[in-house]
Order: C-alpha cells, then structure tokens, then sequence
C-alpha cells in the first residue's frame, strides 16, 4: 500500500496512513466525537441522577436555594452561550467554504463570549465566596432550618458549574488552538475536521448548561 | 475467512518487532501490536502485585488469630482488590489482545485513532503510578468499592490519592473502549460485513459499550467522593442528611457492569478457541454475537442487586431480582454453543483448548452461583460471606484469567513469531484448573455456613477450609509464574512459528504474515466467505 498512500496523502492534507481515505477518515473522527460525548453525557448524567435525588427528597430546601442564585447573572450567561453556539456554526460554515478570514473571526468572536461566560461566572462565584454560600466548614445559610440540606445543594451546585466551567476552559483553549491552525493556513475546504469536531464539543458544552440554569436558578421561582 | 493468496515467507521479512529498535521506538510508537504489548508488560507486573497481596490474606487467614493486624489486613484485601479490578482485569484481555487483534481481524492497518491508543497506555501508566505511590505511602482500607460515608468522612488512609488513581486509569478504559467502538464500525476491509466478524469482535464491541458508557460514571462518582472528603458537605453522610445509599448506586451503576467487562472479553476470546480446536465453525453464530450485546445491554440495568441489604426499596430490589436472573440467558446461550460447537468436532488438547475447557467449567460454576446471589432470600443469608467471593472469583479468575492465558497461549505465536514449549503449558494449565479450584471451591463452603468476607480473624471450625484454600493459592501461583518462566524463554529460544500454527481462520492468521508487518497486511485483505468456515473449502486455505 505504501506507494498509492503517499500519493494520496499529497493530494488530501490529513490524511493519515492507516485510512483508506478522507471519507474514512471524517467518518471516524466524527463517530468517535460522538462517542465522546456520550461519554460526557453520561459523565454529567452521574450529577445529574445525584441532582434529581436530593431534589426529590428535599423539594423546598432546593427551591429555598434558588432564591441565592444570581439569577439575572445565569440569564445573560445563557444568552452569551446560545450566541456562541451560534458563532460556532458559523465559523464552520466558513470553514467549509474555504473563507479563511471568516473563519478566524467568528472563532475569536466565541472565544470571547466563551470568556465572557467565565468572567461573569467568576464575578458569580466571587458572591458565594463572599456569602459563605461554599459547602465546608466556612458554610452559613440565613435560613436554619435547611442548613445541612441547602449545603448539599451548593456542594451540586459547585460539583456540576464547576465541571461545566473545566469544560468551557478546555473549550477556550481549543479554540486559541483553532485560531492558530486556522492562521496556518492549516484548514482547506476539503479538510477542516477539527473545526467540525470542536464545533461539536461546544454545542454539548452549551447544552448541558441549558440544563444546569433552570434546574439550579428558576427551580424556586414558580410564583 | 477469504481468499487466501499465498506469497512467499522470507527469513529476514520486517515485521513489527524488528522494524525498529530503542526505547523510543516503543514509548514513542503509534502501532496498536507494540501499545497492545506495553500494556501486555504493565498489566503483567500489576498482576503479580494484586497477587502479592492475595498471597499476604491467605497467609493471614491459615490460622484463626491471623498474623497481621487488623487495619493492615484491611489494606491487604482493600489493594489486592483495587489493583486487580481497576489495574489489571478491566485492561487485561482488551488492552492487549484485543488491542493487537482487533485491526488484524477486520483487515484494518491500526487502531482509528493510534495517538489516542497511545495516549490511553501512558493514563493507564499515570493512574497506576498514582494507585501505586498511595500504596507505598500507607495503602488504603476502604475495600474495593469505597464505600461512604467511611470513605469520605471516616477512614484515615490514602483515599483521594487512590482515587485519582483510579480515576485517571478510568479514562485509559474509556479511550481504548471508543477507539474499538468506531474502528470496528469505519475501518473494517471489503467484504467484512457485520455478520463475518469474527466473535472475539463482537465480544470487543460490546465491552467496549460498556466502557464507554460506564466509567464516566465511576469516574464522577470518585469526583464526587473526593469533593465530599475535602469539604465534608455531608453529600453521602447520613448525619447531615446525605444519601450513603447514592454512592452505592452511582458505583454499582459503573461497578456491576464493569462486571462484564472483565467477562465479555474472555467469552470473546473462548469463542476463538473453540472452533479453531473443534476443526468446526461456531454453532449459532448470531446467538453467540447478540448474546455479547445483550449481556452489555442487560449489565446497565442489574446494579441494584449489590443493594439488597442495604436499604433499598423491596420492589426495586424484586426487579433488580428479576433482571438478574435474565443475564442467565445470553450467558447460557453462549455456554451451550460453545459446547455444540465441540459436537461432533476433532477435537484436539492444545494448551488453549485447555482453558477453553477450564473456562467453560469454571465460568458455568461461577454463573450459576450468581443466581443463588441473584435470589432475594439467599442473598439475604450469604451477602457479604466468603460465597460472594467464591462466586466472583469463579469468574474473574475462573473466567477471565483462565480465558486470558488460554488467548495469550493461543496468540503467542502470531505476537512473537514463535512457539511455546506445549508440554509445559499444558503442565502449567493443569496447575492453575487444580489451585483455583481448591483456593476458591472451599470459600463457597464456608461463605454457606456463615464466613464473612473481609475479617482477619475467624473462628476455629473454619480452620480446615481456610488451609485448603491457601494451599490452593501456593498452587496457583506456581501456576502462574510457570506461563512467565517458559513464554519468556519461547519468546527468545522458542522454535520459530510458521504464519499459521493452528490452522485457523481470521485475517489475522491467514493473511496477515507472523509476526505482522507494521501496518498488518501485505495486501489489502477481502473478505468472501463467513467466520469460522472451518467446513468447506479449508484445505485450500492453508498456510503458505
């Protein structure tokens, strides 16, 4: 096989040896994202299952709760990631196209509602520092009754944006790395699998705070 | 499996052993057979350590008043178990024979992603190195299955540690799990359809569903526990109105599936076996494949009978009864097809042949003392006795290990290019069936009559057993070290292989040279009749 490799490797960048060609190869590298991510679903879903369980057994401990998040903070912060998604597809879209100017642009422009999340999550998290809202021995919560229960919930809490936090980090970094290989000239329109797979990672990442927001901010907030 | 095209075997043809030399031409390698190797070399020398603190339980346990201290017995038992499930039995058969075979089988020239293949080698090493500082550092005592709240409030040993540990070899599973996951379904060769694959694959496919949709969960249920030890937020403390009960479900959740991945692959590597030494092609092959599949599928929803006692509601626990007993079936319609398969066969006693043997007997032991398990009544009387043990004994050593020797002896030839000495490995074969069974056949009578697991001291009149059974362990041993004095001589002095010592069918035997080149075949391999054709047109296809 060594010879008709190599040629083909010339004409499709990115091709590696072992692929017969590039349809092969995107067809792999796509199903194994999705494998990924169910991985990661299932690895959400493990704070999740723990979620609905202490949210059934203590109902209006939870809803008490809801009433210390930074509601309108988690509103802008979903609006930011809806948009993002949104700059993600079209950043693909221009990889696809071959527009490398596009390209690179719309990239910085989700790299940056990605920092954007991360700030206005910190100023977030900075407000629970400051109301001793942090499961541990610092923990305090006005009302008495649910102090043990209302501990859980913010140690959920802390557990499930905080793993959503890491991953949108993961997610920046990615993108810088995007940045750079799209400036490489790096993409074509015939290879820009790892704009494709990325892209991927950022729609999960979203959704998974789709969930996160009305289950830890609007649960109490039924009147 | 195909049409075969013969081409000349010459002496000094490179393959993937001799094509380069150094150390970084290992560490450094993205070829699934040299991976499968690293991790065959790592996995092995866990092995021994796992087996090093079995040895220290059976000492401790051949009188009654045992010779270690109580919370040193607790390490012993707690490390053995960590090292051997997480370490050593999840990555044994498809770390490293499934890593080398499963290319070779469907006519692939690596693994789809072989950097992540490397990758989830050097995590296996990382969490193992990590297991292994905490062990240096003073071990751990929580048991296997890290229990809360003692766990995370309670114990004063090296938990975090061991669970990162655990958690990053975690990922190790995962990555190899995905890998095989869309090699199998993107790279297969022309004419490789679904239904020709070779069983050992489908075995591989269905584990490695498992593996991807099970240790993420383990894997945040460590993070959890971790969180919960350094914070004391009370998640898993029932004094401040946390759920003890949830940990064991988020780990069972993993933990009982993880189960059949330390079976399916040896299920996997049997049904190789099987038809290779009956000269007859497997009977029922569509059962054997699907009943991988449903076992992968039916594991995810059994978890709740490791809760029996533990508080769970009655009817939950009278469904988890039920579909626990269902697992019998695909497991029974494998143990049944390999036995047909020998029918009528010509049958012949290879090495491999004999833990196939083994494996049947054993695994059929340890399966159907998982129904007394699996029924609610019994489990109440034998839940956490030596029965337990026994049971899953008979199958993760019975069962795994028995088929991973049996694969090793049987792949021995294809890996290294050379024979093994058959009259020793037969020996050798002989002594692991003989010490398993006198180690762990007496543990299931002295779980009946009332031994709890996991106590360094017991009463008097338990004695006999105890003493036949660590006189099984120093038997199996033996056993084991034999496979590791005379391999390793084969694999430098052994006579050297021809391209396919057995006779059997697959890709990887018929064209696939031995040892194989880097990228596997010489020639694109196309696929034209079904698995396991050994009737038929097999005179024609022998070897070149």
């Amino acid at each position: 096989m060594g010879d008709s490799e190599a040629t083909l490797a010339v004409h499709e960048p990115g091709l590696k040896h072992h692929f017969d060609d590039s349809a092969q190869q995107f067809q792999s590298s796509t199903l194994g994202m999705w494998v990924f991510l169910v991985t990661e679903l299932m690895f959400f879903g493990g704070m999740f299952g723990g979620y609905t369980v202490y949210r059934n057994m203590y109902p209006d401990a939870f809803a008490s709760t809801s009433h210390f998040m930074n509601v309108p903070i988690g509103a802008i912060n979903t609006g930011v990631l809806i948009f993002s998604s949104f700059t993600m597809v079209m950043a693909v879209r221009s990889a696809q196209l071959g527009q490398k100017k596009v390209l690179i642009a719309f990239l910085i422009f989700t790299l940056l509602l990605g920092c954007l999340f991360l700030t206005l999550k910190y100023v977030e998290y900075h407000e629970k520092w400051v109301d001793h809202h942090i499961p541990g021995p610092g923990f305090q919560y006005a009302d008495t009754r649910y102090f043990h229960q209302a501990q859980i919930l913010f140690f959920l809490y802390f557990a499930m944006t905080g793993m959503h936090a890491i991953h949108m980090i993961v997610g920046v970094g990615m993108l810088i790395v995007l940045i750079s290989m799209a400036a490489r000239n790096r993409f074509t329109q015939a290879w820009y699998t790892p704009v494709e797979m990325i892209g991927l990672y950022w729609h999960f990442v979203d959704i998974v705070w789709i969930f996160l927001f009305p289950l830890l901010y609007l649960i109490g907030h039924t009147k | 499996m195909s049409t075969y095209l013969p081409f000349a075997r010459t002496e000094a043809r490179t393959n993937y052993l001799n094509a380069d030399y150094g150390w970084k031409s290992w560490l450094f390698t993205t070829d699934h057979k040299r991976i499968a190797l690293l991790y065959l070399f790592s996995i092995t020398a866990f092995f021994f350590v796992g087996g090093a603190f079995a040895v220290g339980m059976r000492v401790n346990l051949l009188t009654p008043e045992g010779i270690f201290a109580h919370d040193t017995y607790n390490k012993l038992f707690t490390m053995h178990g960590i090292i051997m499930v997480f370490f050593f039995l999840v990555p044994s058969i498809p770390a490293t024979l499934g890593n080398f075979l499963v290319p070779l089988m469907i006519g692939a020239r690596d693994l789809a992603f072989p950097r992540i293949n490397l990758l989830s080698w050097y995590l296996y090493m990382i969490g193992g190195a990590i297991a292994l500082t905490a062990i240096v550092k003073g071990g751990v005592d929580t048991g296997w299955t890290f229990y809360a709240p003692f766990s995370s409030t309670y114990s004063n040993t090296h938990v975090i540690l061991t669970a990162i540990g655990v958690f990053v070899s975690g990922f190790s599973s995962i990555l190899t799990g995905l890998n095989f996951i869309v090699t199998i379904h993107t790279m297969r060769a022309p004419g490789m359809t679904w239904g020709r694959l070779p069983l050992f694959v489908w075995g591989h496919y269905a584990t490695s569903l498992i593996q991807v949709l099970g240790t993420p969960v383990i894997a945040i249920t460590l993070v959890l526990l971790g969180l919960e030890r350094v914070l004391h937020a009370g998640i898993f403390d029932p004094a401040v109105g946390g759920d003890p009960v949830l940990f064991q479900h988020l780990f069972w959740f993993y933990s009982h599936p993880a189960v059949y991945i330390m079976i399916l692959p040896g299920m996997a590597v049997i049904s190789e076996i099987i038809p290779c030494f009956s000269r007859k092609a497997l009977f029922g092959y569509t059962f054997v494949a699907i009943s991988s599949i449903a076992i992968a599928v039916l594991g995810f929803l059994v978890w709740g009978h490791h809760l029996f006692v533990a508080g769970q509601s009655m009817y939950a626990s009278m469904v988890f009864s039920l579909l626990s007993f269902l697992v019998a079936i695909p497991s029974a319609i494998k143990v049944f097809n390999w036995t047909a398969t020998m029918y009528k066969g010509s049958i012949s006693y290879e090495t491999p042949m004999l833990y196939a043997f083994g494996f049947i007997g054993l695994f059929t032991i340890g399966g159907l003392t998982g129904l007394f398990l699996a029924t609610l009544a019994i489990d109440v009387h034998v839940t956490d006795t030596y029965f337990v043990i026994a049971h899953f004994h008979y199958i993760m050593v019975g069962g795994m290990v028995m088929a991973y020797l049996g694969g090793i002896h049987f792949w021995f030839p294809k890996i290294s290019g050379r024979m093994y000495p058959e009259g020793w490995a037969r020996f050798a074969a002989l002594i692991v069936f003989v010490g398993f069974n006198l180690t762990f056949f007496p543990q299931f009578i002295l779980g009946y009559q009332g031994m709890p697991r996991r106590y360094a001291h017991y009463p008097p009149e338990f004695q006999v057993l105890n003493v036949m059974s660590t006189a099984g362990a120093s038997i199996l041993a033996v056993g084991y070290l034999l496979p590791i004095i005379y391999l390793g001589w084969a694999w430098r002095k052994g006579p050297k292989a021809p391209q396919n010592p057995w006779n059997a069918k697959g890709l990887e035997w018929e064209q696939s040279p031995t040892p194989p080149p880097t990228y596997n075949f010489e020639t694109q391999p196309v696929v034209t009749e079904p698995a396991y054709n050994y009737s038929g047109e097999s005179e024609e296809v022998g070897i070149g």
